[in-house]
């Protein structure tokens, strides 16, 4: 026998309380648990991918929507760029570096981005088989790309116009797979890579062999081309900065100055966030009332029970046990269930997250996975531990205050 | 040996009785004896060490225990008592064989199952260690009670009203096996009942 174990049998002696007490509290846990996953592989994505991307130029229109676009490739583009008008930009004396993204199709839901290897290197991208590009229609993919189209290096594809599966196929101009990329677990591995001019080619049908020219003055952003090109247009162009005063001027420059839009990464991400973060507020809120609900339920059952339990509490007292015994047993009552409901509750909250990845193929592109630990996930269990304190505080006052003689004599 | 000095308690403050000086030697058996609301339960309290706050002196082999502090008596009540109650006021979230584990874990004594099985077995109910205490008749758990009292070989026995609630059978047989293993144990026995029956069980009687 020993305290823990006389803890437990009280328990198990009422399991239709005890199942409901810890029950509630666990629910409450991994709501909060999966909030807590969810949000913080979604900063950390978002940190990862706008990475090295300190400003994003394109087509006017809503700021987000280019960053949604551009760097997390979810929405869809706000328009074009002149190519001449990005040339100019990317030779600008506060940009350091200017990527090229080309956008306008995909393969089965995943898009084809034409870019150049300065987009890759931007993530760190390695090649897990195969070669990068180095001619026109020729393409490296994403691992997720590769892992659910079940593409291999030699395969070819034809691409499909617009974003999303019902575009009309671009029959005569099909692609090839040269490599695939390693895991970044960012965005990267769920694009297409391709060189910039092989996007206008399968848009241009009736233009033939651009690259069989000799260019005597290439562009700094698409080599293919002359620079100056007055036809041609791209996306967007992601940009890093050559020093802190470009943060002030760039943004201010472009947007007054040109045509195009320019729109930060960091700050659009603390925005969409800012918004998502009402409704993981109110989710979080929801779970509490919850928690507090269940502590209001175990102090309620500690309460109830600590008056039928009267006599086994005087009785163990003429046995030897000592007031702080008794108090120690009352709140070791109150923390096992707590701790019992908590450990439930983020096995729940991992476990739910597993299914969710497991059962929905969106989510695998999201990149969420559900057996991350995190460093809250120990508040909340030292959390609980106080919440178990604080609802058996007054039982075990109760407990501790039994008088002896009053009860064992009966009245 | 028990012996108390000029002890007297008093309820509130008008109502105050006065205890005559009792001397009871190492395993002596004594009923207690008197009406309802004469204090037997009150001396038995007393002498018990589960009721403070008197005036007099109360020595359990040789410690005046109206001297000890709060913890000290519980140590004290622990290692030198056993309790029987009119009800047996066993924990019926435990079974029987736990039930009586609980006397040496809160005396902070060794807890020894040969032990258990020997004192259930001299209280004729070994084949009930596992039951569960809402299984019992009132005869077997009043039995329960009186192994988890004498477990520890305390020195002093209290037993209150320990065979009020059984029919004649039960009475008859429960304090047959508390006398013969108070004996046995060589520990002083002091019942106080109202109950008739055993007046002719035990020969040294004190009146109240």
């Amino acid at each position: 026998m020993n305290l823990l174990s006389l803890v437990i049998s009280y328990l198990k002696a009422r399991p239709l309380n005890t199942l409901l007490n810890i029950l509630l509290l666990s629910l409450g846990i991994a709501v909060i648990t999966i909030l807590l996953l969810f949000s913080n592989q979604l900063k950390e994505k978002i940190t990862d991918n706008t990475k090295g991307i300190d400003l994003v130029v394109g087509a006017k229109g809503s700021p987000l929507q280019l960053i949604l676009c551009n760097v997390f490739h979810i929405d869809f583009p706000t328009g074009n760029i002149k190519l001449n008008e990005a040339e100019r930009l990317s030779k600008h004396r506060l940009v350091k570096s200017a990527i090229p993204l080309a956008l306008g199709d995909s393969y089965q839901n995943f898009r084809i981005v034409g870019t150049n290897r300065a987009y890759a290197e931007l993530y760190k991208a390695e090649l897990a088989s195969g070669e990068w590009w180095s001619d026109d229609l020729e393409v490296v993919v994403g691992s997720t790309v590769a892992e659910l189209l079940k593409l291999k290096v030699g395969d070819t594809f034809k691409s499909a116009h617009g974003l999303s599966k019902e575009g009309h196929a671009h029959e005569e101009t099909p692609f090839v797979v040269k490599g695939i990329l390693k895991s970044t677990h960012g965005v990267l591995d769920n694009l297409i890579l391709t060189n910039v001019s092989s996007i206008w080619k399968v848009h241009n049908h009736d233009e033939v062999a651009i690259t069989e020219r000799v260019i005597a003055n290439p562009s700094p952003l698409v080599p293919t081309v002359e620079e100056g090109d007055s036809t041609k247009e791209i996306t967007a162009l992601l940009i890093k900065y050559r020093n802190p005063i470009a943060a002030i001027q760039l943004p201010r420059y472009i947007n007054g100055q040109t045509g195009m839009q320019a729109a930060s990464p960091a700050f659009e991400a603390a925005r969409l966030f800012s918004i998502l973060g009402v409704g993981v507020e109110a989710l979080t809120g929801f779970a509490y009332v919850l928690i507090f609900i269940s502590a209001l339920s175990i102090f309620i059952a500690l309460y109830n029970s600590l008056k039928e339990r009267q006599y086994d509490l005087a009785i163990m007292r003429s046995m030897g046990a000592s007031r702080s015994k008794l108090f120690i047993a009352t709140q070791l009552e109150g923390i096992t269930l707590t701790l019992f409901g908590s450990l439930i509750g983020l096995a729940m909250g991992h476990g739910v997250l597993y299914l969710f990845t497991a059962l929905v193929e969106e989510s695998g592109k999201t990149g969420i996975i559900a057996w991350v630990f995190y460093m809250e996930e120990m508040y909340l269990l030292a959390g609980s531990l106080v919440l178990g304190i604080l609802c058996s505080l007054l039982p075990s006052f109760q407990a501790y205050r039994t008088d002896i003689h009053k009860v064992l004599a009966g009245n | 040996m028990i012996k108390t000095d000029s002890l007297s308690y008093s309820y509130g403050t008008e109502k105050k009785i006065q205890f005559s000086d009792l001397t009871i030697q190492t395993g002596e058996q004594f009923l207690l004896l008197g009406e309802s609301g004469s204090g037997k339960t009150t001396l038995l309290h007393l002498l018990g060490g589960l009721l403070k706050s008197q005036q007099g002196s109360i020595e359990v082999n040789g410690t005046d225990i109206t001297k000890l502090s709060e913890s000290g008596l519980d140590r004290f009540r622990g290692q030198h008592y056993g309790f029987i109650f009119q009800r047996n006021h066993l924990i019926g979230a435990l079974s029987v064989e736990r039930n009586l584990l609980m006397a040496p874990f809160l005396a902070g004594l060794k807890q020894n199952l040969g032990r258990v099985e020997e004192v259930l077995s001299q209280l004729g109910i070994a084949e009930k260690r596992r039951s569960r205490i809402q299984d019992l008749s009132l005869g077997q758990a009043q039995r329960v009670a009186i192994a988890r009292a004498v477990l520890n070989k305390p020195s002093v026995i209290l037993a209150d009203e320990p065979t009020s609630a059984l029919d004649d059978k039960n009475c008859d047989r429960v304090s047959d096996l508390l006398l013969s293993l108070a004996d046995k144990n060589k520990a002083t026995l002091i019942i106080a009942t109202h109950d008739q029956r055993l007046k002719d069980k035990v020969k040294n009687l004190i009146h109240l």
